[in-house]
Protein backbone atom coordinates (compact mmCIF):
# COMPACT_ATOMS: atom_id res chain seq x y z
CA UNK A 1 0.00 0.00 0.00
CA UNK A 2 1.28 3.72 -0.80
CA UNK A 3 0.98 6.13 1.71
CA UNK A 4 0.12 10.19 0.64
CA UNK A 5 0.82 12.82 2.11
CA UNK A 6 -2.02 15.24 2.43
CA UNK A 7 -1.04 18.47 3.51
CA UNK A 8 -4.27 18.94 4.92
CA UNK A 9 -5.07 15.03 6.34
CA UNK A 10 -2.24 13.77 7.30
CA UNK A 11 -0.45 10.02 5.27
CA UNK A 12 -3.56 8.28 4.27
CA UNK A 13 -4.07 4.95 1.88
CA UNK A 14 -3.17 6.07 -1.87
CA UNK A 15 -6.90 4.74 -2.95
CA UNK A 16 -8.30 7.38 -0.87
CA UNK A 17 -6.75 10.15 -3.68
CA UNK A 18 -6.94 10.63 -7.70
CA UNK A 19 -4.20 11.10 -9.53
CA UNK A 20 -4.20 13.98 -11.76
CA UNK A 21 -1.14 14.04 -13.61
CA UNK A 22 1.98 15.94 -13.50
CA UNK A 23 2.22 19.08 -12.87
CA UNK A 24 3.39 22.08 -14.65
CA UNK A 25 3.00 25.38 -16.20
CA UNK A 26 -0.44 26.30 -17.44
CA UNK A 27 -0.79 28.35 -20.61
CA UNK A 28 -2.89 31.92 -20.21
CA UNK A 29 -6.13 30.97 -21.89
CA UNK A 30 -6.61 34.42 -23.48
CA UNK A 31 -3.30 34.81 -24.95
CA UNK A 32 -1.70 31.17 -25.65
CA UNK A 33 -1.52 29.43 -29.02
CA UNK A 34 -2.95 26.74 -30.66
CA UNK A 35 0.30 25.38 -30.32
CA UNK A 36 1.52 25.92 -26.54
CA UNK A 37 -1.81 24.86 -25.52
CA UNK A 38 -2.11 21.61 -27.15
CA UNK A 39 1.20 20.70 -25.88
CA UNK A 40 0.50 21.59 -22.14
CA UNK A 41 -2.72 19.49 -23.33
CA UNK A 42 -0.84 16.26 -24.26
CA UNK A 43 2.77 15.94 -24.04
CA UNK A 44 4.09 14.47 -20.99
CA UNK A 45 7.46 14.45 -19.57
CA UNK A 46 6.93 10.58 -18.29
CA UNK A 47 9.96 10.42 -16.23
CA UNK A 48 11.25 7.14 -14.80
CA UNK A 49 12.56 8.79 -11.03
CA UNK A 50 11.36 11.94 -9.19
CA UNK A 51 8.76 13.84 -10.77
CA UNK A 52 5.94 16.39 -9.25
CA UNK A 53 2.57 15.73 -9.29
CA UNK A 54 -0.88 16.77 -8.63
CA UNK A 55 -3.29 14.76 -6.51
CA UNK A 56 -6.82 15.06 -5.57
CA UNK A 57 -8.03 13.49 -2.08
CA UNK A 58 -11.35 12.46 -3.45
CA UNK A 59 -12.48 10.60 -0.02
CA UNK A 60 -11.20 12.93 2.47
CA UNK A 61 -10.61 16.74 2.51
CA UNK A 62 -11.57 16.92 -1.53
CA UNK A 63 -8.67 19.19 -2.30
CA UNK A 64 -5.85 19.04 -4.79
CA UNK A 65 -2.48 19.42 -3.78
CA UNK A 66 1.18 18.54 -4.99
CA UNK A 67 3.93 15.81 -4.07
CA UNK A 68 6.93 14.43 -5.48
CA UNK A 69 6.83 10.87 -6.10
CA UNK A 70 9.88 8.73 -7.55
CA UNK A 71 8.03 6.76 -10.27
CA UNK A 72 10.20 4.08 -10.37
CA UNK A 73 10.23 3.24 -6.19
CA UNK A 74 7.33 4.81 -5.96
CA UNK A 75 8.71 6.50 -2.58
CA UNK A 76 6.62 9.99 -2.12
CA UNK A 77 7.93 12.89 -0.34
CA UNK A 78 6.41 16.26 0.65
CA UNK A 79 6.81 19.24 -1.70
CA UNK A 80 6.23 21.80 1.64
CA UNK A 81 3.21 22.91 -0.45
CA UNK A 82 0.11 24.60 0.95
CA UNK A 83 -0.56 23.70 4.72
CA UNK B 1 16.81 4.59 -50.17
CA UNK B 2 18.38 2.00 -47.48
CA UNK B 3 20.54 -0.64 -48.97
CA UNK B 4 21.75 -3.77 -47.52
CA UNK B 5 24.82 -5.59 -46.67
CA UNK B 6 25.02 -9.05 -46.73
CA UNK B 7 23.87 -9.78 -43.09
CA UNK B 8 22.64 -13.25 -43.92
CA UNK B 9 25.48 -14.73 -45.23
CA UNK B 10 29.13 -14.86 -43.36
CA UNK B 11 30.38 -16.06 -40.64
CA UNK B 12 28.76 -14.59 -37.36
CA UNK B 13 30.49 -14.23 -34.04
CA UNK B 14 29.94 -18.14 -32.78
CA UNK B 15 31.68 -19.54 -36.09
CA UNK B 16 28.64 -20.54 -36.94
CA UNK B 17 26.46 -19.96 -40.07
CA UNK B 18 23.34 -18.39 -39.87
CA UNK B 19 20.84 -21.03 -40.89
CA UNK B 20 18.26 -20.55 -43.40
CA UNK B 21 15.09 -21.19 -41.94
CA UNK B 22 14.67 -24.89 -41.18
CA UNK B 23 11.19 -26.30 -41.04
CA UNK B 24 9.70 -27.74 -38.15
CA UNK B 25 7.57 -30.69 -40.08
CA UNK B 26 6.10 -34.38 -38.84
CA UNK B 27 8.95 -35.61 -40.92
CA UNK B 28 11.99 -33.38 -38.43
CA UNK B 29 9.88 -34.28 -35.63
CA UNK B 30 10.12 -37.91 -36.66
CA UNK B 31 13.88 -38.07 -37.33
CA UNK B 32 14.90 -36.30 -34.27
CA UNK B 33 12.88 -38.55 -32.15
CA UNK B 34 15.09 -41.29 -34.28
CA UNK B 35 18.52 -39.97 -34.20
CA UNK B 36 17.72 -38.04 -30.75
CA UNK B 37 19.91 -35.35 -31.96
CA UNK B 38 19.36 -31.68 -30.33
CA UNK B 39 16.99 -29.21 -31.90
CA UNK B 40 19.44 -26.04 -33.75
CA UNK B 41 18.73 -23.05 -31.85
CA UNK B 42 16.04 -21.03 -33.23
CA UNK B 43 18.09 -17.81 -33.03
CA UNK B 44 22.10 -17.09 -32.17
CA UNK B 45 24.13 -14.31 -30.54
CA UNK B 46 26.44 -12.43 -32.49
CA UNK B 47 29.04 -9.89 -31.81
CA UNK B 48 28.34 -6.47 -32.02
CA UNK B 49 28.90 -4.50 -35.24
CA UNK B 50 30.39 -1.23 -35.82
CA UNK B 51 27.44 -0.22 -38.06
CA UNK B 52 23.79 -1.45 -39.77
CA UNK B 53 21.40 -0.05 -42.33
CA UNK B 54 19.23 -0.16 -39.42
CA UNK B 55 18.61 -0.23 -35.77
CA UNK B 56 15.70 -1.26 -33.99
CA UNK B 57 15.72 -1.03 -30.10
CA UNK B 58 13.35 -2.89 -27.92
CA UNK B 59 12.93 -6.94 -28.22
CA UNK B 60 8.91 -7.47 -28.04
CA UNK B 61 6.48 -8.41 -31.05
CA UNK B 62 6.48 -4.79 -32.43
CA UNK B 63 10.97 -4.80 -32.97
CA UNK B 64 11.31 -8.45 -34.20
CA UNK B 65 8.32 -8.21 -36.64
CA UNK B 66 9.77 -5.07 -37.65
CA UNK B 67 12.84 -6.66 -38.43
CA UNK B 68 11.17 -9.88 -40.09
CA UNK B 69 9.71 -7.81 -42.22
CA UNK B 70 12.44 -5.80 -43.37
CA UNK B 71 14.26 -8.36 -44.27
CA UNK B 72 11.84 -10.52 -45.92
CA UNK B 73 9.63 -7.44 -47.40
CA UNK B 74 12.15 -5.19 -48.17
CA UNK B 75 15.20 -7.23 -48.42
CA UNK B 76 17.09 -5.21 -45.42
CA UNK B 77 19.12 -7.45 -43.61
CA UNK B 78 21.58 -5.77 -41.90
CA UNK B 79 19.42 -5.00 -39.07
CA UNK B 80 20.00 -5.12 -35.51
CA UNK B 81 17.52 -5.56 -32.55
CA UNK B 82 18.72 -4.29 -29.30
CA UNK B 83 17.19 -5.50 -26.23
CA UNK B 84 18.27 -4.23 -22.79
CA UNK B 85 16.51 -7.75 -20.78
CA UNK B 86 15.66 -10.44 -22.91
CA UNK B 87 13.44 -10.81 -25.69
CA UNK B 88 9.46 -10.59 -24.64
CA UNK B 89 10.83 -9.92 -21.34
CA UNK B 90 8.22 -6.43 -22.02
CA UNK B 91 5.15 -6.24 -22.47
CA UNK B 92 4.83 -8.47 -25.32
CA UNK B 93 5.76 -11.64 -22.47
CA UNK B 94 3.51 -10.37 -20.10
CA UNK B 95 0.48 -9.68 -21.75
CA UNK B 96 -3.09 -11.78 -21.68
CA UNK B 97 -2.70 -12.67 -25.30
CA UNK B 98 -6.20 -11.16 -26.84
CA UNK B 99 -6.62 -10.25 -30.22
CA UNK B 100 -9.34 -8.55 -31.70
CA UNK B 101 -10.48 -6.05 -34.48
CA UNK B 102 -13.40 -4.46 -33.60
CA UNK B 103 -12.59 -1.09 -32.60
CA UNK B 104 -14.34 1.97 -33.26
CA UNK B 105 -12.75 4.26 -35.82
CA UNK B 106 -12.47 3.43 -38.99
CA UNK B 107 -9.07 3.68 -38.88
CA UNK B 108 -8.85 2.33 -36.18
CA UNK B 109 -10.74 -0.88 -37.35
CA UNK B 110 -9.27 -1.33 -40.78
CA UNK B 111 -5.87 -1.91 -39.21
CA UNK B 112 -6.64 -4.07 -36.18
CA UNK B 113 -8.43 -6.06 -39.02
CA UNK B 114 -5.18 -6.26 -41.45
CA UNK B 115 -3.08 -8.05 -37.89
CA UNK B 116 -6.06 -10.62 -37.23
CA UNK B 117 -5.89 -11.52 -40.66
CA UNK B 118 -2.03 -11.66 -40.48
CA UNK B 119 -1.77 -13.63 -37.21
CA UNK B 120 -4.50 -16.06 -38.97
CA UNK B 121 -1.49 -17.25 -41.16
CA UNK B 122 0.86 -16.46 -38.94
CA UNK B 123 2.01 -19.94 -37.68
CA UNK B 124 2.14 -21.21 -41.99
CA UNK B 125 4.45 -18.44 -42.61
CA UNK B 126 6.66 -18.64 -39.57
CA UNK B 127 6.66 -22.44 -39.48
CA UNK B 128 6.24 -22.25 -35.82
CA UNK B 129 2.91 -22.88 -33.91
CA UNK B 130 1.66 -19.84 -32.38
CA UNK B 131 -1.84 -21.32 -30.95
CA UNK B 132 -4.01 -18.77 -32.48
CA UNK B 133 -7.73 -19.81 -30.90
CA UNK B 134 -10.59 -17.87 -32.71
CA UNK B 135 -12.84 -18.50 -29.94
CA UNK B 136 -14.97 -15.47 -29.59
CA UNK B 137 -14.60 -12.08 -27.96
CA UNK B 138 -17.76 -10.75 -26.11
CA UNK B 139 -17.90 -7.18 -24.25
CA UNK B 140 -20.58 -7.02 -21.97
CA UNK B 141 -22.67 -3.87 -21.54
CA UNK B 142 -23.74 -3.17 -18.21
CA UNK B 143 -25.76 -0.27 -18.96
CA UNK B 144 -27.58 1.87 -21.97
CA UNK B 145 -24.68 4.08 -23.14
CA UNK B 146 -22.39 0.83 -23.36
CA UNK B 147 -24.94 -0.43 -25.90
CA UNK B 148 -24.72 2.77 -27.97
CA UNK B 149 -21.55 2.23 -27.69
CA UNK B 150 -21.48 -1.30 -29.07
CA UNK B 151 -24.32 -0.30 -31.70
CA UNK B 152 -22.02 2.23 -33.06
CA UNK B 153 -18.62 -0.20 -33.15
CA UNK B 154 -21.25 -3.11 -34.71
CA UNK B 155 -21.73 -0.36 -37.44
CA UNK B 156 -18.55 1.09 -38.06
CA UNK B 157 -16.89 -2.68 -38.00
CA UNK B 158 -19.68 -3.81 -40.68
CA UNK B 159 -18.91 -1.29 -42.96
CA UNK B 160 -15.17 -2.40 -42.76
CA UNK B 161 -16.19 -6.04 -43.34
CA UNK B 162 -15.55 -7.15 -39.68
CA UNK B 163 -17.49 -9.43 -37.68
CA UNK B 164 -19.36 -7.92 -35.06
CA UNK B 165 -22.85 -7.90 -33.47
CA UNK B 166 -24.82 -7.10 -30.70
CA UNK B 167 -26.22 -9.83 -28.70
CA UNK B 168 -29.31 -9.99 -26.10
CA UNK B 169 -28.61 -11.77 -22.46
CA UNK B 170 -30.49 -15.61 -23.51
CA UNK B 171 -27.89 -15.55 -26.55
CA UNK B 172 -25.13 -14.42 -23.96
CA UNK B 173 -25.70 -17.24 -21.80
CA UNK B 174 -25.59 -19.66 -24.37
CA UNK B 175 -22.02 -18.85 -25.08
CA UNK B 176 -21.23 -18.84 -21.40
CA UNK B 177 -23.50 -20.74 -19.25
CA UNK B 178 -21.74 -19.64 -16.29
CA UNK B 179 -22.15 -15.90 -16.10
CA UNK B 180 -24.51 -14.49 -14.27
CA UNK B 181 -27.39 -12.89 -16.40
CA UNK B 182 -29.87 -12.62 -14.30
CA UNK B 183 -31.49 -9.27 -13.19
CA UNK B 184 -30.94 -9.13 -9.91
CA UNK B 185 -27.04 -8.24 -10.03
CA UNK B 186 -25.31 -4.78 -8.99
CA UNK B 187 -24.69 -4.60 -12.80
CA UNK B 188 -27.70 -6.59 -14.50
CA UNK B 189 -25.69 -7.53 -18.40
CA UNK B 190 -27.98 -6.01 -20.55
CA UNK B 191 -26.05 -7.01 -23.89
CA UNK B 192 -22.90 -7.73 -25.33
CA UNK B 193 -20.77 -7.11 -28.64
CA UNK B 194 -20.18 -10.29 -30.21
CA UNK B 195 -17.14 -10.87 -32.45
CA UNK B 196 -16.62 -14.32 -33.26
CA UNK B 197 -12.99 -13.77 -35.01
CA UNK B 198 -11.32 -12.69 -31.80
CA UNK B 199 -9.37 -14.83 -29.32
CA UNK B 200 -6.57 -15.78 -27.89
CA UNK B 201 -2.90 -17.05 -28.97
CA UNK B 202 0.18 -18.19 -27.73
CA UNK B 203 2.19 -14.62 -26.84
CA UNK B 204 5.75 -15.96 -26.55
CA UNK B 205 5.49 -18.31 -29.21
CA UNK B 206 4.76 -15.17 -31.65
CA UNK B 207 7.89 -13.29 -29.85
CA UNK B 208 9.96 -16.28 -30.79
CA UNK B 209 8.40 -17.05 -34.24
CA UNK B 210 9.13 -13.59 -34.94
CA UNK B 211 12.94 -13.73 -33.43
CA UNK B 212 13.24 -17.36 -35.30
CA UNK B 213 12.30 -16.10 -39.06
CA UNK B 214 14.06 -12.45 -38.22
CA UNK B 215 17.68 -14.57 -37.25
CA UNK B 216 16.93 -17.01 -40.47
CA UNK B 217 17.17 -13.47 -42.34
CA UNK B 218 20.11 -12.43 -41.77
CA UNK B 219 19.12 -10.04 -38.88
CA UNK B 220 21.39 -10.09 -35.58
CA UNK B 221 19.49 -9.90 -32.63
CA UNK B 222 21.06 -8.46 -29.11
CA UNK B 223 19.45 -9.72 -25.82
CA UNK B 224 21.29 -8.11 -22.61
CA UNK B 225 22.33 -4.61 -24.52
CA UNK B 226 21.04 -1.36 -23.57
CA UNK B 227 20.58 1.70 -25.24
CA UNK B 228 22.05 4.53 -23.43
CA UNK B 229 22.03 7.66 -26.04
CA UNK B 230 21.19 8.29 -29.53
CA UNK B 231 23.72 10.29 -31.70
CA UNK B 232 21.82 13.43 -33.54
CA UNK B 233 23.95 15.37 -35.74
CA UNK B 234 22.44 18.52 -37.67
CA UNK B 235 19.04 17.32 -37.60
CA UNK B 236 19.65 13.23 -38.28
CA UNK B 237 20.41 10.57 -36.50
CA UNK B 238 23.88 8.89 -36.99
CA UNK B 239 24.36 5.97 -34.43
CA UNK B 240 23.22 4.70 -30.52
CA UNK B 241 25.39 4.03 -27.80
CA UNK B 242 25.03 1.07 -25.96
CA UNK B 243 26.27 -0.77 -23.71
CA UNK B 244 28.35 -3.20 -25.63
CA UNK B 245 29.38 0.35 -27.26
CA UNK B 246 28.51 2.57 -30.32
CA UNK B 247 27.09 1.82 -33.29
CA UNK B 248 26.62 3.91 -36.57
CA UNK B 249 23.57 3.67 -37.90
CA UNK B 250 21.21 6.30 -40.40
CA UNK B 251 17.83 4.28 -39.07
CA UNK B 252 16.61 4.17 -35.50
CA UNK B 253 13.40 2.72 -34.75
CA UNK B 254 11.88 3.37 -31.03
CA UNK B 255 9.94 -0.24 -30.15
CA UNK B 256 10.03 0.49 -26.47
CA UNK B 257 6.84 0.72 -25.33
CA UNK B 258 6.42 1.17 -21.69
CA UNK B 259 10.37 2.82 -21.47
CA UNK B 260 9.44 4.62 -25.11
CA UNK B 261 9.90 8.04 -23.85
CA UNK B 262 13.42 7.58 -22.12
CA UNK B 263 14.50 6.46 -25.85
CA UNK B 264 12.79 9.56 -27.43
CA UNK B 265 13.93 11.82 -24.96
CA UNK B 266 17.66 10.53 -26.27
CA UNK B 267 16.74 11.74 -29.39
CA UNK B 268 15.27 15.03 -28.06
CA UNK B 269 11.55 14.06 -29.65
CA UNK B 270 8.76 14.88 -26.99
CA UNK B 271 6.10 12.32 -26.52
CA UNK B 272 2.19 12.40 -25.32
CA UNK B 273 3.10 9.61 -23.71
CA UNK B 274 2.80 8.38 -20.21
CA UNK B 275 3.18 5.34 -18.46
CA UNK B 276 1.22 2.88 -16.68
CA UNK B 277 1.62 -0.26 -15.07
CA UNK B 278 -1.11 -3.16 -15.99
CA UNK B 279 -1.66 -6.15 -14.16
CA UNK B 280 -3.30 -9.59 -14.80
CA UNK B 281 -2.91 -12.28 -13.00
CA UNK B 282 -3.97 -16.55 -13.19
CA UNK B 283 -5.64 -19.19 -11.47
CA UNK B 284 -5.06 -23.02 -10.87
CA UNK B 285 -5.73 -24.54 -13.80
CA UNK B 286 -9.35 -26.48 -14.45
CA UNK B 287 -11.06 -28.65 -17.26
CA UNK B 288 -12.02 -26.53 -20.19
CA UNK B 289 -15.41 -24.76 -19.69
CA UNK B 290 -15.18 -20.68 -20.72
CA UNK B 291 -15.13 -21.01 -24.84
CA UNK B 292 -14.91 -17.27 -24.98
CA UNK B 293 -12.85 -14.19 -24.29
CA UNK B 294 -15.70 -11.83 -21.92
CA UNK B 295 -14.61 -8.32 -21.18
CA UNK B 296 -16.66 -5.82 -19.13
CA UNK B 297 -15.51 -2.68 -18.70
CA UNK B 298 -17.83 -1.30 -15.95
CA UNK B 299 -16.69 -3.80 -14.15
CA UNK B 300 -12.98 -3.15 -14.83
CA UNK B 301 -12.40 -6.97 -15.46
CA UNK B 302 -11.96 -9.53 -18.72
CA UNK B 303 -11.56 -13.34 -18.33
CA UNK B 304 -10.53 -16.06 -20.64
CA UNK B 305 -9.00 -19.34 -20.24
CA UNK B 306 -5.61 -20.54 -21.35
CA UNK B 307 -4.73 -23.87 -23.16
CA UNK B 308 -3.75 -24.98 -20.40
CA UNK B 309 -6.71 -24.63 -18.65
CA UNK B 310 -5.92 -21.36 -15.94
CA UNK B 311 -8.34 -18.76 -16.27
CA UNK B 312 -6.41 -15.44 -17.07
CA UNK B 313 -7.82 -12.22 -15.24
CA UNK B 314 -6.90 -8.93 -16.41
CA UNK B 315 -8.18 -5.10 -15.41
CA UNK B 316 -7.69 -1.29 -16.58
CA UNK B 317 -4.06 0.07 -15.71
CA UNK B 318 -3.18 0.69 -12.06
CA UNK B 319 -4.92 4.29 -10.88
CA UNK B 320 -1.07 6.10 -11.49
CA UNK B 321 1.62 6.50 -13.35
CA UNK B 322 4.61 4.61 -13.20
CA UNK B 323 7.35 2.59 -13.96
CA UNK B 324 6.89 0.09 -10.76
CA UNK B 325 6.28 -3.73 -12.21
CA UNK B 326 4.91 -4.59 -8.62
CA UNK B 327 1.82 -6.33 -8.41
CA UNK B 328 -0.66 -4.93 -5.72
CA UNK B 329 -3.10 -5.96 -2.90
CA UNK B 330 -5.62 -3.66 -4.01
CA UNK B 331 -5.55 -4.97 -7.87
CA UNK B 332 -6.08 -8.30 -6.58
CA UNK B 333 -8.94 -7.76 -4.51
CA UNK B 334 -10.68 -5.63 -6.89
CA UNK B 335 -10.21 -8.17 -9.39
CA UNK B 336 -11.30 -11.08 -7.26
CA UNK B 337 -14.33 -9.08 -6.51
CA UNK B 338 -15.40 -8.26 -10.19
CA UNK B 339 -14.77 -11.69 -11.75
CA UNK B 340 -17.25 -12.85 -8.83
CA UNK B 341 -19.61 -10.81 -9.93
CA UNK B 342 -19.52 -12.16 -13.12
CA UNK B 343 -19.34 -15.89 -12.60
CA UNK B 344 -20.54 -16.55 -8.74
CA UNK B 345 -19.29 -20.56 -9.25
CA UNK B 346 -15.60 -19.39 -9.37
CA UNK B 347 -15.39 -18.44 -5.45
CA UNK B 348 -13.49 -21.82 -5.00
CA UNK B 349 -10.47 -21.05 -7.37
CA UNK B 350 -7.15 -19.80 -6.08
CA UNK B 351 -5.38 -17.89 -8.07
CA UNK B 352 -1.97 -19.38 -9.06
CA UNK B 353 0.86 -16.07 -9.91
CA UNK B 354 -0.16 -11.88 -10.46
CA UNK B 355 2.30 -9.83 -12.58
CA UNK B 356 2.61 -6.27 -14.31
CA UNK B 357 4.07 -4.78 -17.21
CA UNK B 358 3.99 -1.00 -18.58
CA UNK B 359 1.70 0.36 -20.71
CA UNK B 360 2.51 3.76 -23.00
CA UNK B 361 -0.40 5.33 -22.88
CA UNK B 362 -1.51 8.10 -25.19
CA UNK B 363 -3.94 10.83 -25.31
CA UNK B 364 -6.21 9.17 -27.48
CA UNK B 365 -5.63 5.43 -26.94
CA UNK B 366 -4.41 5.20 -30.85
CA UNK B 367 -0.80 4.27 -30.97
CA UNK B 368 1.67 6.49 -32.86
CA UNK B 369 3.89 5.46 -35.96
CA UNK B 370 5.88 6.51 -38.26
CA UNK B 371 8.82 9.31 -38.70
CA UNK B 372 9.70 11.97 -36.02
CA UNK B 373 11.36 15.68 -36.87
CA UNK B 374 14.84 13.95 -36.23
CA UNK B 375 15.76 12.40 -39.90
CA UNK B 376 15.75 8.50 -40.11
CA UNK B 377 14.12 8.59 -36.48
CA UNK B 378 11.11 6.30 -36.38
CA UNK B 379 8.60 5.91 -33.53
CA UNK B 380 6.08 2.90 -33.23
CA UNK B 381 4.97 3.30 -29.64
CA UNK B 382 1.81 4.44 -27.98
CA UNK B 383 0.69 0.76 -27.54
CA UNK B 384 -0.75 1.17 -23.94
CA UNK B 385 -2.85 -1.80 -23.30
CA UNK B 386 -3.77 -3.16 -26.70
CA UNK B 387 -0.90 -3.50 -28.61
CA UNK B 388 -0.09 -7.21 -28.39
CA UNK B 389 -2.55 -7.89 -31.42
CA UNK B 390 -1.26 -5.26 -33.94
CA UNK B 391 2.38 -6.56 -33.66
CA UNK B 392 2.10 -8.03 -37.31
CA UNK B 393 0.34 -5.29 -38.75
CA UNK B 394 2.87 -3.00 -37.03
CA UNK B 395 5.78 -4.73 -37.90
CA UNK B 396 4.73 -4.50 -41.66
CA UNK B 397 4.06 -1.07 -41.70
CA UNK B 398 6.84 0.37 -40.21
CA UNK B 399 8.98 -2.07 -41.94
CA UNK B 400 7.21 -0.07 -45.41
CA UNK B 401 7.43 3.11 -43.96
CA UNK B 402 11.68 2.80 -43.32
CA UNK B 403 12.15 0.77 -46.89
CA UNK B 404 9.92 3.84 -48.56
CA UNK B 405 10.67 6.20 -46.40
CA UNK B 406 7.28 7.00 -45.79
CA UNK B 407 4.23 5.70 -44.08
CA UNK B 408 2.25 3.54 -46.04
CA UNK B 409 -1.80 4.35 -45.92
CA UNK B 410 -2.59 1.97 -43.21
CA UNK B 411 -0.80 4.06 -40.80
CA UNK B 412 -1.32 7.39 -42.23
CA UNK B 413 -3.84 8.53 -39.87
CA UNK B 414 -1.32 7.72 -36.66
CA UNK B 415 1.26 10.19 -36.90
CA UNK B 416 2.91 11.99 -33.86
CA UNK B 417 2.17 15.30 -35.88
CA UNK B 418 -1.44 14.61 -35.20
CA UNK B 419 -1.36 15.94 -31.44
CA UNK B 420 0.02 19.33 -32.43
CA UNK B 421 -2.23 19.26 -35.28
CA UNK B 422 -5.43 18.40 -33.09
CA UNK B 423 -6.41 14.84 -35.61
CA UNK B 424 -6.65 13.03 -32.31
CA UNK B 425 -8.31 9.49 -33.24
CA UNK B 426 -10.56 8.65 -30.32
CA UNK B 427 -10.61 5.00 -29.55
CA UNK B 428 -10.90 5.00 -25.97
CA UNK B 429 -14.62 3.72 -26.44
CA UNK B 430 -13.08 0.56 -27.72
CA UNK B 431 -9.35 0.17 -25.68
CA UNK B 432 -10.20 1.29 -22.41
CA UNK B 433 -10.42 -2.21 -20.82
CA UNK B 434 -11.57 -4.14 -23.83
CA UNK B 435 -7.35 -5.52 -24.28
C1 LIG C 1 -0.80 -7.31 -18.14
C2 LIG C 1 -0.90 -6.89 -19.57
C3 LIG C 1 -1.93 -7.39 -20.36
C4 LIG C 1 -2.03 -7.03 -21.71
N1 LIG C 1 -3.01 -7.62 -22.46
C5 LIG C 1 -3.03 -7.39 -23.81
C6 LIG C 1 -3.96 -8.11 -24.62
O1 LIG C 1 -4.72 -8.96 -24.14
N2 LIG C 1 -3.98 -7.85 -25.96
C7 LIG C 1 -3.13 -6.93 -26.53
O2 LIG C 1 -3.20 -6.72 -27.74
N3 LIG C 1 -2.23 -6.24 -25.77
C8 LIG C 1 -2.16 -6.46 -24.43
N4 LIG C 1 -1.24 -5.79 -23.64
C9 LIG C 1 -0.38 -4.77 -24.26
C10 LIG C 1 0.80 -5.41 -24.98
O3 LIG C 1 1.45 -6.32 -24.13
C11 LIG C 1 1.82 -4.35 -25.43
O4 LIG C 1 1.16 -3.27 -26.05
C12 LIG C 1 2.81 -4.94 -26.42
O5 LIG C 1 3.37 -6.13 -25.93
C13 LIG C 1 3.89 -3.94 -26.76
O6 LIG C 1 4.88 -4.61 -27.51
P1 LIG C 1 6.22 -3.89 -27.86
O7 LIG C 1 7.01 -4.84 -28.69
O8 LIG C 1 5.93 -2.56 -28.44
O9 LIG C 1 6.91 -3.60 -26.46
P2 LIG C 1 7.52 -4.57 -25.33
O10 LIG C 1 7.12 -5.97 -25.53
O11 LIG C 1 7.24 -3.95 -24.02
O12 LIG C 1 9.05 -4.50 -25.66
C14 LIG C 1 9.81 -3.35 -25.41
C15 LIG C 1 11.20 -3.83 -25.08
O13 LIG C 1 12.09 -2.72 -25.06
C16 LIG C 1 13.11 -3.05 -24.16
N5 LIG C 1 13.83 -1.84 -23.79
C17 LIG C 1 13.39 -0.82 -23.01
N6 LIG C 1 14.35 0.12 -22.88
C18 LIG C 1 15.42 -0.31 -23.60
C19 LIG C 1 16.73 0.22 -23.84
N7 LIG C 1 17.13 1.40 -23.31
N8 LIG C 1 17.57 -0.49 -24.63
C20 LIG C 1 17.19 -1.69 -25.17
N9 LIG C 1 15.97 -2.23 -24.96
C21 LIG C 1 15.09 -1.55 -24.18
C22 LIG C 1 12.38 -3.71 -23.00
O14 LIG C 1 13.23 -4.50 -22.21
C23 LIG C 1 11.30 -4.51 -23.72
O15 LIG C 1 11.63 -5.87 -23.90
C24 LIG C 1 -1.11 -6.11 -22.28
C25 LIG C 1 -0.10 -5.58 -21.49
C26 LIG C 1 0.04 -5.97 -20.15
C27 LIG C 1 1.15 -5.40 -19.33
ZN1 LIG D 1 -6.86 15.46 2.57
Amino acid sequence: MMLLPCPWCGPRSAGEFRFTGESGPRPDPTTTTTDEWRSYLYLQDNPCGWSREGWYHGAGCRRFFTVERNTLSNEVRATGGPR
Amino acid sequence: MVTSTNGAHGQNGNGHRPSRLRDYSAWTLFRRGLDGSDWPRAWHDHDLRSSYDAVIIGGGVHGLATAYYLAKNHGIRNVAVLEKSYIGGGGSGRNTAILRSNYLTPEGVRFYDRSVKLYEHLAADLNFNVMFSQRGHLTLAHNDSSLRTMHWRTEVNKLQGVDSEVIGPDKIKELVPYLDTSERTRYPILGALYHPPGGIIRHDAVVWGYARGADAHGVHIHQKTEVTGIDVEHGRVTGVQTTRGRIATPIVLNATAGWSTLISNMAGVKMPVQTFPLQAAVTEPVKPFLDTVVVSGTLHVYVSQSDRGELVFGASVDPFASYSIRGSLEFTEGIAGHVLELMPPLSKMRLLRQWAGLCDMTPDYSPIMGPTDVEGFYVDVGWGTYGFKAGPVAGEAMAACIADRRPPEIISAFGLDRFLAGRLVGEKGAAAVGH
